[in-house]
Formats: structure tokens, C-alpha cells, sequence
């Protein structure tokens, strides 16, 4: 496929001035609701997500429960004015896959079986979005979840990697996820490599599948390096008083 | 203070790698993954000689068989009241363990929505049903005083070593105080000696992490002071 737009310049950077394997900025502040056990907000190039964890609860309604383990119930929600036309507010086919997978990658990393019969609430709220906002989203949980003091076996983070004018990219943009040939957003556990969720728009061969694969790991290891260092943060005050 | 050795408190985050099963047990606030242990949750570490424990900073209330709590009575039943004890799941207090005689059916006039009481966990079975009683030393429903929430982690540096935060607390003040294990912390006395408690309370609350807590605590309390008991 022939982009319409150039997604490179002449020296090989990116439309935002970025080389091919490079981040956007991301900003992770800890604990920024009250009312939630555990929060986090997170900026990642132009998305802004609002992460909430609420419980281990009773699940409600009562046929949800499982005797045995909790149950993880993330919540996607993208704000009417998240995007330049006004999203229509509530769950749609999208926010509703979304929610369906990240409940998914968080179940695996929640040690759920020390809270039978409960449910853990994970709510994002995406403020802005400029593209990835499931990795930011799915960040800002792991992170949230931390915060919350619930037991997990380690904190989840995720990154996309794609394929732009034929080359293999990290973490698309806008205008690259929009004219681009492929996104391959991964949410990965940081300790032990395992893949939590993957999924893939577009088309990649083989080989660019295991590059881009190879680069959105990469990716996920930085991003958790921030997440850490965000949540001691918040305990390094206590510390030094 | 004595005993605690001046080693830094170190703060560990979840999946940190803290040791080997071979050489040490996996104790609180830890998960084993191919032989290692892990931190779970965000806490402070604690090795013992025998055990490696993470001393959890946040989360609800764990509860324990024994625990002296306060719950609040979310709803009376037929034959039992559900009570709010900061725990992920409701508690149940049957009849049979209130000191009153209770008619079927007539469990609100002597407990309603809203009421206080000092309980005890009686029982937690693997489904984490809980079970709380009124059956002990001590329990009965709190007609009087303050009741201030703190996080349940912090309650250990609320009570001090051997009782010592406490027992300061009620020295300064002349209030009476109960500390439950779930973080609900019952105050009584004069409206000025409650507003010293709950201030220094907040203070702990705010310093846990910090050395010589009990010392600062003492200082802060010993100024403005009237009479000590």
C-alpha cells in the first residue's frame, strides 16, 4: 500500500521528529485519586489515561463470582472529548473489546486466588487519545493496580510496534497508525517475557512480525522501567522525612 | 527502638526478586516462581533468620482468625446482622454470638444500619466467609466517641512495640482508646484531648516510615500537656 503522506523525512526521522525505535515521551504520576484504592495518570505522547482500581469487593452481581478466585473487571471508557469528533459517550463494539482483553492480560498477573468469590475494578478513562491508547490504558493499570497494594505477580506494561512506508516502527503516532501498513500493539510481563495480549492490525510478513515483535519488547522493558521508578517515587518522600 | 537495628527500610515493589526457597522461607507478602521469591505487593522488606516477609503499604484488610476489629452493621437479617469490617467481603454476626437474647426476626431492635461494634473474627473459612462475635472481653456496641479510619498497614506503628505508641497516647490524653486490626481506631474523652489523639494519629499515619517515631510523638504530645496519668 502507497501512503498518501510522507511518514518520513529525508534523514530517516519520523513525522515527530523521532528515530525509528524511539518512545514518545511518557509522564506516570501514582495515586492522584483518593477515593480509589489504588490510581495512576499517564501521559504518553498525546494520550492522557486515568487508571482506578477499586476492591478486591463481593462481586455484584452475585452469579459473577467464581468460589475459587476473583474476578478482574476492567472498564475502557474513552471520554466525548478524547478525539477531535465527538465520541459518542458509552460502551461500543471497540471500548468493549478492549475492556474484554485487558480483564484478560490483568487476570493473568493477579494473584486472584487470595480473594475468592471477589472482583477487582479496574476503571480507564482515556482523556485524550493520539493513538495507543490500549497500551497506555493497560500501563496506567498495571501501575494502579501496584498503587492498590493487590497482590500481583508482577506489574504488567505494554507498547506497539508497526510497520510504516515498509520499515518496522515503534510506538505509532497518529498519523503513522493512520496511513500506516500495520500495528502490533503487545502487552507483556516484564519478569518473565510472557505476552499478555497481542493483537494485530494490517499486515506484516514473517519476518517483519519477529522484528516488530523483537522492538515492541524492547519497548515494554522501557516503559516499565518508568513505571517503577514512578511508584517508589511516591515512597521516597516518606522515606526522607 | 533499641532493638530495631539502624539498616535503611528498604522499600521493595511487586516482582522484585528477593531470594532463593534454598536458603530461606517465603513468608508474608511474597509468592515463590521456580524456586525464587518475589515481592507481591509494595511494602517494606523483612528478613527474619528464618523468613523473607514483605510488610505491605497498601490494601485492605487481611482478616485473621482472633482479630479484635471494628465493623459498622450494614443490614440486620432474620437471625444474624452483616457488618462492614474493611475486608473484601461482608462479616456475618449470628445471634448466637451477641450476649443478648434475640427474638427470630427482631435483630434490629438491638443492632441497626449504621451501629458501631467492637468485634472479634471468629472464623475465616477457605471461601474467606467471615464469621465475627461478640463473645469476648470487652465487645459491645460503641455508643460514644470517635471512630477514625487509618490504613490497615499502618496499625502495627499505631500500637508500637509492645503496646508502646498506644499506651503513650493514653498517657498524654486521658482518652480511651481501641485500636482495631482493620484499621478503625475508637477514640473517647474530652472533645480537646480527641482532637490530640486524632492529630497525632495522622502524624504517625503520615511518618510510618520513619525512625524514633514513638520519641517524636512523645515530644509533640509532652507540650501542651495538663496533666499526665
Amino acid at each position: 500500500m502507497k501512503p498518501d503522506i510522507k511518514l518520513f523525512d529525508s534523514d530517516g526521522k519520523r513525522l515527530d521528529g523521532r528515530k525509528p525505535d524511539e518512545l514518545r515521551e511518557i509522564k506516570i504520576e501514582v495515586g492522584v485519586l483518593h477515593r480509589a484504592e489504588g490510581s495512576c495518570y499517564l501521559e504518553w505522547g498525546g494520550n492522557k489515561a486515568i487508571a482506578a482500581v477499586y476492591g478486591p469487593r463481593e462481586a455484584i452481581p452475585r452469579h459473577t463470582q467464581n468460589p475459587l478466585r476473583a474476578i478482574i473487571n476492567a472498564r475502557y471508557n474513552m471520554a466525548a472529548f478524547s478525539v477531535e469528533d465527538r465520541k459518542r459517550p458509552g460502551p461500543d463494539r471497540r471500548s468493549r473489546e478492549i475492556s474484554k482483553v485487558i480483564s484478560e492480560a490483568l487476570a493473568k498477573i493477579v494473584l486472584t486466588e487470595r480473594f475468592p468469590r471477589a472482583s477487582i475494578d479496574v476503571n480507564i478513562e482515556i482523556l485524550e487519545a493520539e493513538a495507543g491508547t490500549r497500551c497506555a490504558g493497560l500501563t496506567a493499570a498495571g501501575v494502579a493496580l501496584a498503587d492498590a497494594g493487590i497482590p500481583i505477580r508482577d506489574i504488567p506494561v505494554a507498547c506497539a510496534a508497526g510497520k510504516i512506508e515498509n520499515q518496522v516502527v515503534l510506538d505509532l503516532g497518529k498519523d503513522e497508525d493512520n496511513h500506516g501498513d500495520a500495528d502490533l500493539p503487545i502487552a507483556i510481563s516484564p519478569r518473565t517475557n510472557e505476552i499478555l495480549l497481542m493483537q494485530m492490525d494490517g499486515h506484516l510478513t514473517l519476518d517483519e512480525f519477529d522484528t516488530a515483535l523483537e522492538l515492541a519488547m524492547k519497548g515494554c522493558h522501557i516503559v516499565s522501567d518508568l513505571q517503577k521508578k514512578a511508584i517508589l517515587k511516591k515512597y521516597q518522600n516518606i522515606e526522607e522525612v | 527502638m533499641i532493638f530495631m537495628s539502624q539498616e535503611k527500610r528498604e522499600v521493595v515493589i511487586p516482582s522484585q526478586l528477593l531470594g532463593d526457597i534454598k536458603n530461606k522461607k517465603a513468608g508474608r507478602g511474597t509468592f515463590i516462581e521456580n524456586g525464587k521469591i518475589y515481592a507481591e505487593t509494595i511494602g517494606v522488606l523483612n528478613i527474619s533468620s528464618e523468613y523473607i516477609n514483605v510488610i505491605s503499604l497498601e490494601g485492605r484488610y487481611d482478616p485473621v482468625e482472633g482479630d479484635f476489629v471494628i465493623g459498622v452493621v450494614e443490614e440486620p437479617l432474620a437471625s444474624s446482622w452483616l457488618v462492614d469490617i474493611k475486608a473484601p467481603y461482608p462479616a456475618l454476626l449470628h445471634v448466637n454470638e451477641v450476649p443478648w437474647d434475640v427474638e427470630f426476626n427482631e435483630t434490629g431492635k438491638y443492632l441497626n444500619k449504621g451501629d458501631s461494634i467492637m468485634a472479634k473474627v471468629l472464623s475465616v473459612d477457605m471461601e474467606k466467609k467471615l464469621q465475627i462475635t461478640l463473645n469476648d472481653r470487652n465487645l459491645y456496641k460503641i455508643k460514644d466517641g470517635h471512630i477514625i479510619d487509618v490504613e490497615p498497614s499502618k496499625v502495627p506503628r499505631v500500637i508500637g512495640k509492645k503496646g508502646s505508641m498506644i499506651s503513650l497516647l493514653k498517657k498524654y490524653t486521658r482518652c480511651r482508646i481501641f485500636v482495631g486490626q482493620n484499621g478503625r481506631i475508637w477514640i473517647n474523652g474530652d472533645d480537646e484531648d480527641i482532637e490530640k489523639v486524632i492529630y497525632a494519629i495522622r502524624k504517625i499515619e503520615k511518618e510510618s516510615l520513619a525512625y524514633g517515631l514513638t520519641n517524636k510523638i512523645e515530644e509533640i504530645l509532652k507540650k501542651d500537656v495538663k496533666d499526665v496519668q
